[in-house]
């Protein structure tokens, strides 16, 4: 039987590799930004507006003399944030909820998931702009608005999930052995489904970074000074035709969280699935 | 006379299901005695492992129970789930039909083991470790000290059933259920599992309700059987009695139906005619009138009641059937 470790498959999983190397990269750029950027983000500096590539400005400047690089390399520190802020708050109160309505059943299980339903019902953007309206914009509001609109998902996906396990042999065997559902869930419900809380954490994140962008270029998100990939996009609009790379590059920069995101998730799912774990 | 370890009377369960209400138990009685060993036997869907549930208090939550289950006296019908929570494990245990996914994948054995004891026995970490390594020693798993560590996959069936059977002796409990503990495992191998659990039950005088459709594997194990059909029992002996005279037609269409060695060639095993019926939609009468040859009109009218074909002996129970019309072949 040709059992091996995590290490050695994840090595060999492409796209494994490849997501986990982008998601890396975000990181460190995150990282890197908080200790050094090549200006401050704030720096404004007119007279060299919309200045192309150069030494001095690796990917130029924009439409207030700011560089580029150094809005892209602090709004990497925004959209992590975001992510883990939001999966944070999904998973927090996601899956206490979900486990509670596996666990109970009945009336409690009908009301966490008509609950998680009624949540599902709006559009996450749609709550989030009505969240905004109430109390105003900024991160905080859009963090917490993305991170409710989780809560539902982890709820569902690990009621899901601890259903299937609760209808396993070894929960009835732990029941005979007299545990309570408390116990059966902390010991044989909850790391039986860890590997698709992970799987799915990783994808909420990257939905979570796109739901941020999105929410700062509508002016709902980041304010200024703050740097933010999704209000680079939205001043970079009006200068389309004359400076048409200004939305090019938080657009890549967007674009490859997500993908890598995907990426190691798609990966994590195919390495944590213990089918394939015990292949021979 | 001899105390009574379980009294279960008119035990009924009614379980939903998509098409409807389904008796799934309809009026089981009868009693064991401190260190006794009995045998339920029938076809699938009959209610044999539904017994087992219902005593361990595991059946579906919106199953409906009614009679009365008593364990040392003490009324298990009805009762809150936190004290049912301290009598398992503790008072009774159960073996798994299925060593195979009745242990946790993700937890080494020597964990699984130290369960009941930690939480009925408020055993730290090390003595319950250690306890572990004495019930494997026990129950004869090979090597049990590098065991111990050993994750499920890297058992065999047959050890991880000697696992099961490690766990619900952990607590001595007064009352084993093994519902078919060697229906997954090689015919080599159950052998030897049944010859532990019969060992260890006559040491520790345990009381023993083994579960099984598989009548020679009655016939060595228990002192009594009874055969269950449609929900309830239809016949009860010391398993010598029933092994010589069997009473009740389904019990004889039973034990017609077993293959035996040395039949000529081309012999055409016997079956019963018909099939299990539906338990959502039982008939009046004896469940198994629609199968039976010597069914008659009163059959179908009322449930029987149960008979005394040969009354209590000294040293034997008696033998009883639900049978009007039962005869000796």
């Amino acid at each position: 039987m040709a059992e091996q470790g995590f290490w050695p498959r994840a090595r060999r999983h492409p796209s494994f590799v490849a997501g986990g190397c982008m998601v890396a990269l975000l990181i460190l750029s995150a990282c890197l930004s908080l200790l050094w950027s090549p200006y401050p983000v704030g720096d404004i500096d007119i007279p060299n507006k919309l200045a192309s590539p150069s030494a001095a400005h690796w990917l130029g400047t924009d439409s207030l003399g700011r560089d580029i690089a150094s809005l892209l390399l602090v709004g990497s520190q925004n959209s992590l944030l975001v992510g883990f802020i939001a999966v944070g708050i999904g998973l927090g109160a996601g899956v206490p909820l979900g486990l509670l309505a596996a666990a109970r059943r009945g009336w409690v299980e009908e009301l966490v998931m008509r609950a998680a339903d009624f949540t599902f019902a709006f559009p996450a953007l749609l709550s989030a702009i009505m969240l905004t309206a109430i109390y105003g914009p900024g991160l905080v509001v859009s963090i917490v608005a993305i991170g409710i609109f989780n809560i539902p998902v982890f709820a569902r996906i690990t009621r899901g999930a601890a259903q299937a396990v609760w209808s396993r042999d070894y929960c009835t065997a732990a029941r005979a052995a007299g545990k309570g559902p408390w116990r059966i869930t902390l010991d044989h419900v909850l790391p039986n489904i860890l590997s698709v809380l992970i799987v799915q954490a990783t994808i909420q994140f990257a939905i979570a970074i796109l739901a941020e962008a999105a929410l700062s270029y509508l002016g709902l998100g980041t304010q200024p000074p703050q740097a933010s990939w999704g209000r680079m996009l939205n001043e970079a609009q009006s200068q389309m035709f004359q400076a048409p790379m200004l939305a090019v590059y938080p657009g890549v920069a967007i674009a490859l969280a997500v993908l890598g995101l995907n990426l190691m998730g798609d990966g994590l799912r195919d390495l944590l699935d213990p089918r394939l774990a015990r292949q021979r | 006379m001899t105390q009574v370890l379980l009294d279960v009377n008119d035990l009924r369960v009614g379980l939903p299901t998509a098409r409807g209400w389904a008796q799934a138990l309809r009026g089981v009685s009868f009693s064991m005695a401190k260190g006794q060993t009995l045998g339920l036997i029938g076809e699938s869907g009959c209610g044999k492992s539904l017994t087992a549930l219902a005593l361990m208090g595991l059946l579906p939550e919106r199953a409906e129970v009614s009679g009365s289950m008593r364990l040392n006296g003490t009324e298990l019908v009805g009762m809150a789930e936190p004290q049912l929570c301290q009598l398992r494990g503790a008072r009774m245990a159960m073996i798994f039909q299925e060593p195979m996914t009745a242990l946790n994948p993700l937890h080494p054995i020597w964990k699984q083991i130290a369960e009941p004891l930690r939480l009925h026995q408020n055993m730290g970490a090390a003595q319950a470790k250690a306890r572990a390594l004495e019930l494997l020693e026990r129950v004869q798993l090979p090597r049990a000290r590098e065991r111990l560590d050993a994750y499920p996959h890297q058992l065999s069936g047959g050890q991880r059933q000697r696992v099961m059977i490690a766990i619900a002796l952990a607590c001595g409990p007064d009352l084993l259920i093994a519902d078919e503990p060697t229906t997954a495992l090689d015919v080599t191998v159950q052998k030897e599992v049944l010859a532990l659990i019969q060992q260890l039950v006559r040491e520790d005088g345990m009381g023993l309700l083994l579960i099984s459709h598989d009548l020679g594997l009655m016939r060595d194990q228990v002192e009594r059987v009874m055969v269950m059909y449609g929900g309830t029992v239809v016949e009860s002996a010391a398993t010598s009695e029933l092994f010589a005279h069997r009473a009740h037609p389904y019990t004889q269409g039973l034990f017609a139906a077993r293959p035996r060695l040395g039949l000529p060639r081309g012999t055409r095993l016997t079956t019963i005619a018909g099939s299990v019926p539906d338990l959502v939609d039982l008939p009046a009468g004896c469940a198994f009138a629609d199968r039976c040859p010597q069914a008659q009109a009163d059959c179908r009218t009322a449930m029987p009641p149960l008979l005394t074909v040969a009354p209590q002996g000294p040293s034997e129970e008696a033998h009883l059937v639900r049978c009007p019309h039962w005869r000796l072949p």
